[in-house]
């Protein structure tokens, strides 16, 4: 039945991105956007959102821990974390080479990229700090603790930087995903969806990985317990 | 009347199980002389009781201020004796903690140097202090880890008057040990751990005082 | 009270041993002065920098102190002790977070005059807001630091992951008091900012109370 909904969501999700990106690249006029590299920015945001609805059911899954204990939300909060951490490396990338191609330097200092490499450095402290805790319980509550407050930095991160751009006017581009145009919503739309679709295949995974693991060691346990 | 109840406890570290289901009722007032060998889980239980560690499984259920004297002496070596004690009277909210804390340093005999400070004391001075400071709250819980072991003479009969003062008061006492014939002694009951698992848990009968080996040989698993 | 106890109590062992006052002063210094050989910078952009300077300098400090604050209650198992005690985990965590922002307040304290003295910068004009400045950002960085502290107490390379896991979480603390510094220390009085410094605090200082028992006891 896992399997099944993972190749399902699998399939799905890589459809609709290869539909998506016949659309992006072939469909829409070029003369319509700020030439060929704005095609990125159906990857580019999308990518930012589905991270964070991936945070967002980690820090879920990590309250879930603390209250009942139970090792199948730690095993969803990491999971959650690395594809949200994925997500968000994607973002970072494609940000770039959409500033290296306009603008002609790889990274700007802009609010948006910015934020994201924020949040990427928050999240890649919880995913190095799991390996140097080698007792699972000790492991997952840390796990959840780290995950809890870098949710909650999350919102301080935005105002900060909205502030620091503006006090120094920072030079540099500022993605307008605002005035997007509403007849180019639907790929946009469908973009979001494809990447959620394949970031919970992938959740999934990890999460089948995560529980083989689990019951390894308590396998493990209960031939320890004879 | 009920002092502590634990049910069904474990506790893994990692893959090991270092508490299987372990169960202990004690009533109020009694003391209890866990036994084990090294390994059998009786810090592990203890440790959990004292609330410094959750179980992985199972329930506990404690009444009343606990004092707890664990592996480690728990004094700071850059306070004095005085300061030390000072200290945890008033973490554990001691009416006059001053007057308090020297009261107990005049009970375990070390009024003479409370000014000194613990990082110069004799080990056997930085036992009493130990004991002092668990004892110092009047807790209706003692929790005592192994605490006649490496004890000097004047340490151990410090503490030995110290229990029998809390028992008169009706404190509950859990002892943990592995040398039996001390614990026997003072014990109104005996629980025996093996490998994570209370195997036996109830009154002292005369013949563990009389004879200690008997209760492994009666219910150990490994014979001797 | 159990907080106060316990912050009088790190306070008095760590004047008596000085141990990480004396290792946060010096290093505190000994940035600034490698600073001061990184740049070549004329006054103006001197003083476009300061804050973001200070508030470096300062981050680092309050590393190494908070680092100190759950460790040193590791040698003969205090933090057992501590913890089985009847005073509540947020009145151990509070007591500590307090003796780190004082100890920290008085690093920072000594390390102003001095940076003003390397990097001519006059400070002592706007030193009420400056000191509102550095009171409110000094206890965001010493209430999630020791927290942090508390959870890489039992971890290994604990003096590494605990900076690791800090600063990105401090990034947007430091933004706000960097902003407002350096606009102070060229002579704006403008604290219009200090919204993000007393969200941070509030946000952190709740959040750590509140989960500060799922930390210490495992």
């Amino acid at each position: 039945m896992r399997e099944k909904t993972i190749y399902g969501l699998g399939i799905l999700g890589t459809l609709l991105l290869l539909w998506n990106f016949y659309t992006i690249f072939l469909v829409i006029p070029i003369d319509a956007l700020q030439g060929n590299i704005f095609r990125i920015i159906f990857i580019h945001v999308p990518a930012a959102m589905t991270a964070f609805a991936f945070y967002g059911v980690a820090v879920l899954a990590s309250i879930a821990f603390l209250w009942t204990k139970n090792f199948k939300w730690d095993s969803m909060a990491v999971s959650a974390v690395e594809v949200g951490t994925m997500f968000t490396l994607v973002n970072l990338a494609t940000g770039s080479i959409w500033a290296r191609v306009e603008w002609g330097i790889w990274w700007a200092w802009d609010a948006r990229m910015t934020t994201q490499l924020m949040l990427f450095l928050l999240y890649l402290g919880y995913l190095l700090m799991r390996p140097a805790v080698a007792e699972p319980t000790q492991r997952a509550t840390m796990s959840a603790i780290l995950s809890i407050f870098a949710a909650a930095d999350i919102p301080v991160v935005f105002m900060a930087i909205r502030l620091h751009n503006v006090r120094t006017q920072h030079p540099g581009p500022v993605l307008e995903t605002g005035g997007l145009a509403p007849v180019y919503w639907p790929p946009f739309l469908i973009g979001i969806v494809a990447f959620l679709l394949l970031g919970s295949a992938m959740i999934l995974v990890r999460l089948h990985q995560e529980s083989s693991s689990r019951e390894i060691d308590s396998l493990r346990r209960e031939l320890h317990a004879i | 009347m009920r002092a502590v109840a634990a049910d069904g406890v474990w506790k893994y570290f990692g893959d090991y199980p270092a508490l299987r289901g372990a169960s202990l009722e004690v009533a109020k007032g009694a003391c209890v002389a866990l036994i084990g060998r090294n390994g059998a889980g009786k810090t592990t239980l203890l440790r959990i009781l004292a609330s410094l560690s959750k179980p992985s499984k199972g329930k506990i259920d404690i009444a009343g201020r606990i004092g707890y004297l664990g592996h480690g002496i728990g004094v700071y070596d850059d306070l004095s004796a005085i300061e030390n004690l000072t200290l945890f009277g008033r973490l554990a909210g001691v009416s006059n903690p001053a007057a308090t804390a020297g009261a107990a340093l005049e009970q375990v005999g070390l009024s003479r140097v409370k000014e000194g400070l613990a990082r110069e004391f004799s080990r056997g001075m930085r036992q009493r202090l130990a004991i002092a400071r668990a004892f110092l709250h009047t807790p209706e819980l003692l929790l005592l880890d192994e605490p006649f072991t490496s004890l000097d003479d004047r340490a151990v009969a410090v503490l030995q008057k110290l229990l029998s003062d809390a028992r008169s008061r009706g404190s509950t006492i859990i002892m943990s040990t592995h040398q039996i014939r001390e614990a026997m002694e003072l014990a109104s009951d005996v629980a025996l751990l093996e490998r994570g698992r209370m195997i036996f848990a109830g009154p002292r009968s005369s013949e563990m005082l009389l004879d200690p080996g008997w209760l492994y040989r009666t219910y150990g698993e490994i014979k001797e | 009270m159990a907080a106060l106890a316990i912050a009088g109590k790190d306070l008095r062992t760590e004047w008596r041993t000085k141990e990480s006052l004396n290792a946060s002063v010096s290093f505190a210094l000994v940035i600034l002065v490698l600073f001061s050989f990184a740049f070549d910078l004329d006054r103006e952009e001197l003083l476009a920098i300061s804050g973001g300077l200070l508030w470096l300098v300062y981050a680092f400090a309050g590393a190494l102190i908070v680092n100190r604050s759950f460790a040193r209650e590791l040698p003969n198992d205090c933090l057992d002790v501590l913890i089985a005690s009847p005073a509540p985990g947020w009145a151990v965590f509070l007591g500590k977070a307090v003796a780190c922002f004082l100890l920290l307040i008085l690093v920072e304290l000594i390390s102003l005059p001095v940076f003003g003295l390397f990097y001519n910068i006059h400070w002592a004009g706007s030193i009420f807001p400056l000191l509102l400045v550095i009171a409110l950002a000094t206890w965001g960085i010493t209430v999630v630091g020791t927290a942090f502290s508390a959870v890489t107490v039992n971890v290994r390379l604990r003096e590494l992951m605990l900076p690791v896991l800090l600063y990105p979480l401090l990034i947007p603390l430091l933004i706000g008091a960097m902003e407002m510094t350096t606009g102070l220390l060229n002579g704006n009085a403008v604290l219009s900012d200090i919204r993000i410094l007393l969200v941070f605090d509030a946000v952190f200082t709740s959040l750590s109370i509140y989960l500060i028992d799922f930390i210490l006891v495992i």
